[in-house]
This record gives C-alpha cells, structure tokens and sequence, in this order.
C-alpha cells in the first residue's frame, strides 16, 4: 500500500513538474531572458570600463551549459523536482492518513498539497522572494540558501503548531490554527535579517514580473500535484457498465 | 486498490522503512536540483548550469 501511494505520488509530481515547466517556459523564460541580456550588458560595460581590450579571463565568457541547454534543463529541473517533492508528499500523506486532517483521502490530499504551497513556497517567498539572473551577490549564495531553508523548515514547522492549536481548541479550530501558523511565521518574516541585493537600476517591472512568474510556476507545480494526486486516491465508482 | 482509499492509519512499524529509505533518497534529489553548487555533486558547476532556469523559476537562490 505504502509502495503504490509512493508510486502515485512520484508520476503525479513528474506530471505537475512538466506542467509547470510548460508553464515557466512561455511565461517565465522570456523574464530569464532580459535579466540576463542586462546581467551581459552589465558585464560588457564593466570590461569596458576596466580595459579596452575585451576580458576573456571571466567564467561567464565560457559556458558549461549553453542558453538553450538551460532552457531544456528547465523540464529536466521541475520534473526532476516534481517527482521528488511528490514521492515526499505520498510518504507525508501515508503518514498523516487517518491520524491527521479531513477522513475522505482525496480532501486530504488537497488540503494538503495547499498546506504545503503556503509552507514551503509562499513563507519563504514573502521573506526572500525568487530572483531572476543578474540580481544577487554570488558572494552570498551560502548565507541566502541558508536562510531561505530556515523559512522553509519555520513554515514547516508553523504547520505543525498550527495543526497542535487546531486541535487544542476543538471550539474554534480555524481561528487557533490560523493563529498558530502566523504567530511564528510572522516573527520570523520581522526577526531573520533582510537581504537587499537588487542592484540599482535593474527595472522594477521586470522584477515583480519575473518574481510573479516564479511565484506562479510554483502554485501550477503544488495545484497540479495536488489534483493528480487526490485523483490518484480517491475511490473509484463501480463501473457497473462493464461486464465481468 | 481499495487498499488505497482505506482510512485506517497505516502503522508506523510499516511507514518507518519506508520514510528511512526513500525520504533522504528524495530529499538529494531535490537538493541535487535546487541548491548543488558542486559541493556534493563533485560536478563543478555543472548541475547549478544545467538546473539554472529551474533554480531561478522555482524561486530559490541560484547565485
């Protein structure tokens, strides 16, 4: 039972994963595109500025992956990623079936797949929001992942004191649930420490739009899971039309 | 199948394997995708290449 749920989840989060990379391939791409033309027009600028013999010594002269091998490496990143947050999300939902949440497994499996797009993408996004090419010091990256993971585990965590209020105050179960969830989530967004690295004069259109088309690549990702996989488990009617 | 649709909590005697084996398995994959800059890899930089407009349109830190 356990192997079949884990089976469904992984090909239900393959589907959602290639899904959303359709999606991020029409509406995302042409965001990742600009942002880099201006990340290369910055860098040209600056070779100018420091030499008038062009600089070849830098790493982003010399790509390992061409531009249209990242473009094909965006199905291989979400499908690789579907299936594997959806062979997590199977395992959770085995785990929480008939312990935890709403008894029909197909509500479960909604309730869940929405529960944990607010945990682990909307929470941190608020905080720490995507970022298209050209925006972020490279010098950071190991801090920025860093706390980007501790919002995670905190929305991950917010989820079970939420679930503990919930059923502490069997009265008013959604207002102690809500309550639970964005008391330390809300602390965190205020105590972990900003990171403002968008340089000036990058547009701000292009970076609400490119971080609208990440946000929204996400929700396609946990809505599509979500639906296959609450298709996967829910009871099937009795064909009564076919014979046998 | 309609072991599937059962309501009754599967114990934790048969999940535990399950989430020793497969959970951390999954969790490198994930891992693999979003946040390898080689360290684990021993790739360079090749998967952060490779998975970089995933890695930006997913929303974690790519660079």
């Amino acid at each position: 039972m356990i192997r079949a749920l884990l089976v469904r989840g992984l090909l239900a989060g393959l589907a959602a994963g290639l899904i959303a990379a359709c999606f991020a391939y029409a509406v995302g791409e042409p965001r990742v595109e600009a942002a880099i033309a201006l990340e290369e027009a910055a860098h040209a600028a600056q070779d100018q500025a420091q030499s008038e013999a062009p600089a070849h010594s830098h790493s982003h002269d010399e790509a390992v992956v061409s531009r249209d091998g990242q473009r094909a490496g965006l199905f291989l990143a979400l499908g690789l990623y579907g299936a594997a947050v959806g062979g997590v999300f199977a395992l959770a939902f085995a785990a929480l079936r008939g312990r935890i949440g709403p008894r029909p497994a197909g509500t479960l499996a909604a309730v869940m797949a929405a529960a944990a797009f607010v945990a682990v993408v909307l929470v941190p996004f608020v905080k720490y929001p995507a970022n298209p090419p050209a925006v972020g010091d490279p010098e950071t990256i190991g801090s920025r992942t860093v706390l980007y993971l501790v919002m995670v585990a905190i929305g991950l965590l917010s989820l079970a004191v939420a679930v503990t209020c919930a059923r502490r105050v069997p009265r008013y179960p959604v207002a102690a649930g809500a309550l639970g969830f964005l008391l330390p989530v809300a602390v965190a967004w205020l105590v972990l420490p900003e990171v403002e690295e968008v340089p000036s004069g990058f547009p701000a259109t292009l970076l609400w739009d490119f971080r609208l088309a990440s946000l929204a690549t996400q929700l396609v990702l946990w809505a599509a899971l979500g639906a296959f996989f609450r298709l996967a488990v829910s009871p099937r009617r009795p064909r009564t039309a076919v014979a046998g | 199948m309609s072991e599937l649709t059962a309501t009754t909590p599967i114990p934790l005697s048969r999940l535990l394997p399950w989430l020793l084996a497969a959970v951390p398995l999954l969790l490198l994959v994930a891992y693999l995708v979003t946040f390898d800059q080689g360290a684990v890899s021993q790739m360079g930089s090749y998967l952060h290449e490779l998975m970089h407009d995933g890695r930006h349109l997913l929303g974690v830190p790519c660079h």
